[in-house]
């Protein structure tokens, strides 16, 4: 599904990735681990098609086509999502309206027709009994004034919505309490299906023991430097990366 | 233009046409006049004649400029031509559901149109201002200039001398006026017109009104208003004031409008000029009562070459007064705008609590915005706050609604409709706030400039919307 080669990124002249090589097939769930600063969101952003970064060699292709020629738009309506690390507050912009927009034109994309008000509105109920959010969402302005677990949330919310056949979670454990990050990988667990993936980027090891990866990759100064089971990350944990940082010497 | 020996001199001298038309036509023009109405018009011309009108060298009018729009060879129609057109032809109202009391000017000329306002009964007044001049006598003396100062500025001056039709309301004690008055204020004429128009507005006390106030042109031929509006609201009462502004590319206006508020009397007003050449919209506002709260409201979405000023002017006089100025512009192409907000409080003006904010966004880099908070404090337990930013569209919300799918017009149309929306939700009128949403989102899209109808009559085919950004009708 997605394929990502021999991948070069810098920004501003300073190279942040040297070289990603990942393959993530439908089904799957990856977890991709590292200290800070290793590039992990570098390679979510551009993947999701952020333009403020140079990419200075390497393929991305997502389902056989070329991503990185594609707009941030199209990404999206082939079927990629980003749950951010630092959702944006839009104020003035209700959830409802952004949702319906953001759904309609994927569909549009697809050539399909606008889905009507009825239907839109029940998918909505759907999805936040499904993930169990209680808060009225519907008439709020995009995460504004929301607390740090109410824009996770809000991000697993639309994952649920525009149902992505590829999810990359940046960091979306950081800053949740123990219940909304078992809000959020419950999430995540009710909409695994055989025909989609998930790269789930995180800085511990807790969010594993919720969302149970296939496949643990470490990243470390823009390179995976390892990738094995999810018990790589019970021996990250244990060991910390200075275990890593001294494997590599 | 001609140009003479390297200088550039008008081919017009409006002023002098001005001050020869007064000259002429004095004694019609003050026929129904008290001897203190005649005084304030030979007050009002004289200065006219001694300032001439506002140029560039006073720092109130440093970034608008007059000049060219008074460059025409103006009519000044005393009497309208209003006989040739018919109003109801030319005018029709279609914001849905929207009932209102409707009263109409045509080139400046009050129009009867047999109706009479349903709460008449109980003594509210809804007539043109020559009729109250001549059936209302005592309440013009008692109002009419009291709160306009003509040493304000050279144009209330002009206008304040000329001033014979317009606009009269008079909402007495107690009374709660169902209706919504509209007034609607329509160019259609042959000529390059010069119009004067004078509106007054007085609430009793514990009284309420709401009123929208309709500036527009049908044609696209070249104008000048000056308009002058006072309005006085008593004590506990409240005006809910709406100006909306569609002229063509052609046109200028000038608003300047004068509220006093007394005791407890609260003020909404909210300036939304969507489309016009020159547009200068003063509000002026005196806290004359303790305890009266104002909320000063505007946006405005310009393009090419149009020119938008807001100036608010408000004067805490009294202590326990609230203000709340809050403008929000987005600006493309050559547009240019600025924004002025002075708030002054007085000695006497303990804990007034007062904020002001004025936000830009510049989708060109050709675009200009002037913004200058101006506080003026006497008082010392005062609550006082301004803020200006002038910004581009936030590139990181961008990026959030396009990794949506949103695609990237509809995304500048979303972030920009947003920016405009907390001026627009601030409207209590439902029918109008989805009218005028629907507009904003038109002019967004570019939709409503070309057909330089009146803000509430576009006869413009409808396109399909290509995004839904309406939390109401979902």
């Amino acid at each position: 599904m997605l394929s990502i080669k021999n991948l070069h990124v810098s920004i501003n002249g300073k190279e942040i990735l040297r070289g990603i090589n990942l393959e993530v097939k439908p089904g799957e769930v990856h977890a991709i681990m590292g200290p800070n600063g290793t590039g992990k969101s570098t390679l979510a952003s551009v993947i999701a098609g952020r333009d403020i970064y140079t990419i200075d060699e390497g393929d991305v292709l997502f389902k056989g086509k070329n991503l990185l020629e594609m707009p941030i738009e199209d990404r999206a309506s082939e079927g990629i999502f980003l749950g951010f690390q630092y959702p944006v507050e839009i104020p003035g912009v209700s959830i409802t309206n952004f949702m319906r927009t953001a759904v309609n034109e994927q569909r549009k994309y697809h050539g399909l027709d606008p889905i009507p008000a009825n239907e839109f509105l029940a998918k909505m109920e759907e999805k936040k009994q499904m993930l169990e959010i209680t808060a009225k969402l519907a008439n709020r302005s995009v995460n504004e004034g929301f607390s740090g677990g109410e824009k996770k949330k809000n991000e697993i919310f639309q994952m649920a919505m525009l149902e992505p056949s590829l999810a990359i979670l940046d960091e979306t454990d950081s800053g949740l309490d123990i219940d909304a990050l078992k809000i959020v990988a419950n999430g995540v667990n009710k909409l695994r299906r055989p025909d989609n993936a998930f790269v789930v980027i995180t800085h511990y090891q807790r969010l594993l023991d919720y969302i149970v990866p296939d496949i643990v990759h470490v990243l470390f100064d823009g390179r995976i430097v390892r990738s094995g089971g999810k018990e790589l990350a019970f021996e990250l944990e244990e060991k910390g990366y200075e275990w890593i940082k001294a494997s590599l010497v | 233009m001609k140009i003479m020996d390297g200088t550039i001199v008008t081919s017009y001298n409006t002023r002098d046409a001005l001050l020869k038309l007064y000259e002429e036509n004095s004694e019609r023009i003050g026929k129904n006049d008290s001897a203190r109405i005649s005084a304030l018009r030979k007050e009002g011309i004289s200065l006219f004649k001694q300032k001439g009108f506002p140029h560039t060298k006073l720092e109130k009018w440093r970034n608008t400029d007059l000049s060219k729009v008074l460059n025409h060879n103006f009519s000044f129609p005393l009497e309208a031509d209003s006989g040739e057109v018919d109003f109801e032809e030319v005018f029709k109202c279609d914001v849905p559901g929207f009932d209102t009391f409707m009263v109409a000017q045509l080139n400046g000329k009050f129009i009867d149109r047999g109706k009479i306002i349903s709460q008449s009964v109980q003594g509210v007044v809804v007539c043109s201002l020559a009729e109250a001049f001549i059936k209302h006598p005592g309440l013009i003396e008692k109002h009419f200039g009291q709160y306009a100062p003509a040493s304000d500025s050279s144009l209330t001056a002009l206008n304040t001398a000329f001033a014979r039709d317009g606009v009269f309301i008079y909402v007495p004690d107690n009374i709660s006026v169902t209706e919504t008055v509209q007034m609607v204020n329509l160019i259609h004429s042959g000529n390059e017109v010069f119009l004067q128009t004078r509106n007054l507005v007085i609430l009793g006390r514990n009284s309420s009104l709401r009123l929208v106030q309709c500036d527009d042109s049908v044609d696209d031929q070249i104008g000048f208003i000056n308009s002058v509006t006072e309005a006085v609201i008593g004590e506990n009462s409240s005006l809910d004031h709406y100006k909306l502004q569609n002229k063509n590319d052609r046109s200028a206006l000038i608003n300047n409008i004068y509220f006093q508020l007394e005791a407890n009397a609260v003020l909404s007003t909210n300036a939304i000029s969507l489309n016009g050449g020159l547009i200068r919209n003063e509000a002026n506002v005196k806290l004359n009562g303790r305890g009266a709260h104002a909320d000063i409201l505007g946006v405005y979405l310009m393009d090419r070459n149009q020119h938008i000023d807001n100036q608010v002017f408000v004067d805490h006089s009294q202590p326990d007064c609230t203000s709340n100025e809050m403008f929000k512009g987005i600006l493309d192409d050559h547009a240019s705008g600025v924004f002025n907000g002075h708030i002054l409080v007085r000695r006497d003006a303990q804990r007034t609590n007062a904020y002001q904010n004025n936000k830009n966004i510049l989708i060109s880099d050709k675009a200009v915005i002037d913004t200058k908070p101006f506080l003026e404090i006497y008082a010392d337990d005062v609550k006082c706050s301004h803020g200006a930013t002038v910004g581009q569209l936030d590139s990181e919300a961008m990026f959030y609604l396009r990794s949506r799918g949103i695609g990237m017009e509809n995304a500048r149309m979303l972030l920009m409709y947003a920016f405009a929306a907390e001026i627009v939700n601030r409207i209590s009128i439902p029918q109008l706030r989805l009218r005028i949403d629907d507009l904003v989102k038109k002019r967004l899209r570019g939709e409503l400039s070309v057909c330089d109808q009146c803000v509430l009559h576009c006869n413009a085919k409808e396109q399909k919307v290509a995004f839904e950004i309406d939390m109401s009708r979902i």
